[in-house]
């Protein structure tokens, strides 16, 4: 029958055994050689177009690892190629070791997969949306039902398990994606973009629950344009812009390469700006110009505000802020993440 | 062997896991469209029963008196006899069109269910034949369905009309797995209208359903001879006449199982370019 399963089944369990009961978050990451994700060069076109230009890109078991970039940067992309789905154009892949080429099934029953958009069945219930998907990873029927009962309770969804899907808000139905994603219990978990368009309290929401996640040991991958989502959940994260990565580190790592402690904005009367821009020479670390507003790096921004009310500048309203990765990615591309 | 207790249990545990057999994998896709099937299956039972009744009463009961009366039956056979198995046959074209159509593509554009799927270790290959094989079961529940009713009619000669069953799936699927490769391809409704109103419409018509091709003029005969249509209603009319005359069937067959083959190789190919991109 299944012979040649029955010998890895063997020598999972023996390791699976040793795994503590705690629940959902009950495994550690299996001890795996090398990095659970390696590319090198990898690519992906579209006929003539190109959405991933060769990038490299490592991901040790445990980390929480993302992409943070503008829209079309090719985040997406990338992500479907990790998720052994999408054809690699070019360079090499390996996630677990193994190429999405030859061994795409055997990668994907470890993968837990949250698309960008939601695809759940909207008419089934939210039980039956997670029964359904555990039988494609081969769990058996009670296996599915206690898992599902696990992860309902995980993604504060256990009130709701017999309603049908459609009336669920956004952020109901992003989180029973991600507990769909978790049935399987898999090692790494890769997250297209989990909490664009959700209101402030349900970003909150989910981010307590992926980090719950990441706490447990599971290894996430997470694509992103906010930066404070960047921020809350990953350890490293590369910058990507036009299908390249354009810096790489950790979140506190490229504020300090790019940019400057604080930051003091600026806005005055619409049209108005070039003169304060060109008063502004001198003060602090670098200037950058916006449609709406003046950003103005410097180590001290009360010192900078001071120093612009000494030359007699006097904008509608100035703020001084934190540093943030939106003025790293400003930095490295000339853009904004969010337009 | 180990002491645990489901061949599962490596399935939840980290690192390798034992792969799926073929069966569990389409058994999954199956299981699925099963769920799926569960929330309509009172509307659809009961489109299953009226539909082919009315069919009957109208064609078979209503418009058979007329014929039997002014011509004595169709080839020896009443009108109703004549026309039951060619209604089998297409009953299950249309089954297969409502479940080939717009569904097939709501899973590939609009609830994006295919994708889902292929997130897991299913194969294009899985799923496409997990689709089918719910189609097939359909197409058998239906047929039965419809062979229970008109036998309740008096709809049949011979016992052999159960024949017709697997038949009509046949039918069905040589009409389905290529059109799942059409849906496969098609972005707007424009597809649909044509395939509907230039394809179909004119085979329901034009295939030998409702009076003999024989009728028809000499230049369009050879028209029915390429349509799956009427392949299937002339093999469902020899199971349920329970003739014997093997070669013609044999014949009709083969030019269904090249359509359900054919068919496979151009809808595999759709559903690839369409999912694997
Ligand atoms: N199947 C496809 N065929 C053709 N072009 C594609 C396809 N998928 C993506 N692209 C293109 O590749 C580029 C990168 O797309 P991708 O979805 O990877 O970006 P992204 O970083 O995820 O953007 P977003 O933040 O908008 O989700 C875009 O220009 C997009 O139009
Ligand atoms: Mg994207």
């Amino acid at each position: 029958m299944r012979s040649l399963p029955f010998g890895t089944v063997v020598r999972v369990t023996a390791n699976g055994s040793a795994t503590p009961a705690e629940r959902p978050t009950r495994r550690r990451p299996a001890p795996t050689s090398g990095p659970i994700l390696l590319a090198r060069g990898l690519r992906k076109t579209f006929g003539e177009f190109t959405a991933v230009d060769g990038i490299d890109v490592e991901v040790q078991a445990g980390e929480s690892f993302g992409f943070l970039g503008p829209n079309g940067a090719g985040k997406s992309s990338t992500m479907r190629m990790v998720g052994a789905v999408s054809p690699v154009s070019g360079g090499e892949l390996r996630i677990f070791g193994l190429d999405p080429a030859s061994d795409g099934p055997a990668i994907r029953a470890r993968l837990g997969v949250c698309p960008q958009t939601d695809n759940l069945d909207d008419e089934l219930t939210v039980e039956e949306n997670l029964w359904i998907y555990g039988r494609y990873f081969g769990l058996s029927r009670a296996q599915v039902r206690e898992r599902a009962a696990e992860l309902l309770e995980f993604a504060q969804l256990t009130d709701r398990a017999g309603d049908k899907v459609e009336p669920l808000s956004g952020g109901m139905k992003r989180r029973l994606t991600i507990a769909r994603s978790l049935i399987n219990n898999p090692e790494l978990l890769l997250l297209d973009e989990p909490t664009t368009g959700l209101d402030p309290q349900a970003r909150h929401v989910l981010w307590d629950r992926l980090f719950r996640l990441k706490r447990s040991g599971v290894t996430l991958v997470i694509t992103t344009h906010y930066m404070d989502e960047a921020e809350q959940l990953c350890d490293r994260l590369v910058v990507m812009d036009h299908g390249r990565i354009v810096a790489e580190g950790s979140p506190r790592d490229l504020i300090a390469r790019y940019s400057t402690r604080e930051v003091l904005e600026l806005r005055f009367d619409a049209d108005d700006q070039a003169a304060p821009a060109a008063a502004l020479a001198g003060v602090g670390e670098r200037l950058e110009v916006l449609p709406d507003r003046l950003l103005l790096y410097a180590h001290d921004g009360d010192a900078a505000l001071s120093a612009a009310s000494a030359r007699g500048i006097r904008p509608l309203s100035a703020l001084v802020r934190r540093s943030t990765l939106e003025d790293v990615f400003l930095h490295l591309t000339g853009r904004t993440l969010v337009d | 062997m180990t002491s645990t207790s489901t061949p599962y249990a490596g399935r939840e545990a980290p690192g390798p896991r034992p792969p799926l057999a073929r069966g569990e994998r389409m058994g999954s896709v199956v299981a699925y469209f099963v769920d799926v099937y569960r929330r309509v299956w009172r509307g659809s039972i009961i489109g299953r029963f009226l539909s082919p009744l009315m069919f009957l009463l109208s064609m078979g009961l209503g418009l058979g008196t007329l014929v039997d009366r002014s011509s004595g039956g169709v080839d020896g056979h009443t009108y109703l006899h004549f026309v039951v198995p060619a209604i089998i046959a297409t009953q299950a074209m249309w089954v297969a069109l409502g479940e080939s159509t717009y569904q097939v593509r709501s899973y590939f554009k609009y609830n994006r269910m295919y994708d889902a799927m292929l997130a897991t270790p299913l194969s294009v290959t899985d799923v496409l034949v997990g689709h089918l094989l719910t189609v097939a079961a359909h197409l058998t529940v239906a047929t039965v369905v419809f062979v229970a009713v008109a036998a309740l009619f008096g709809g049949f000669a011979s016992w052999t009309v159960l024949l017709a069953v697997p038949v009509a799936v046949l039918t069905g699927l040589a009409f389905a797995v290529p059109i799942f490769g059409f849906s496969s391809r098609s972005d707007g409704d424009d597809g649909f209208n044509i395939l509907f109103r230039l394809v179909i419409t004119p085979l329901m018509l034009f295939s030998g359903t409702f009076f003999p091709v024989s009728q028809l003029p000499l230049v369009l005969q050879p028209v029915a001879w390429a349509t799956p249509l009427w392949h299937g209603v002339e093999l469902s009319r020899a199971a349920a006449y329970g003739r014997t005359d093997l070669w013609p069937c044999l014949g009709h067959l083969a030019v269904l199982l090249v359509f359900v083959g054919a068919g496979w190789v151009y809808t595999l190919r759709g559903y690839t370019k369409a999912l694997v991109r």
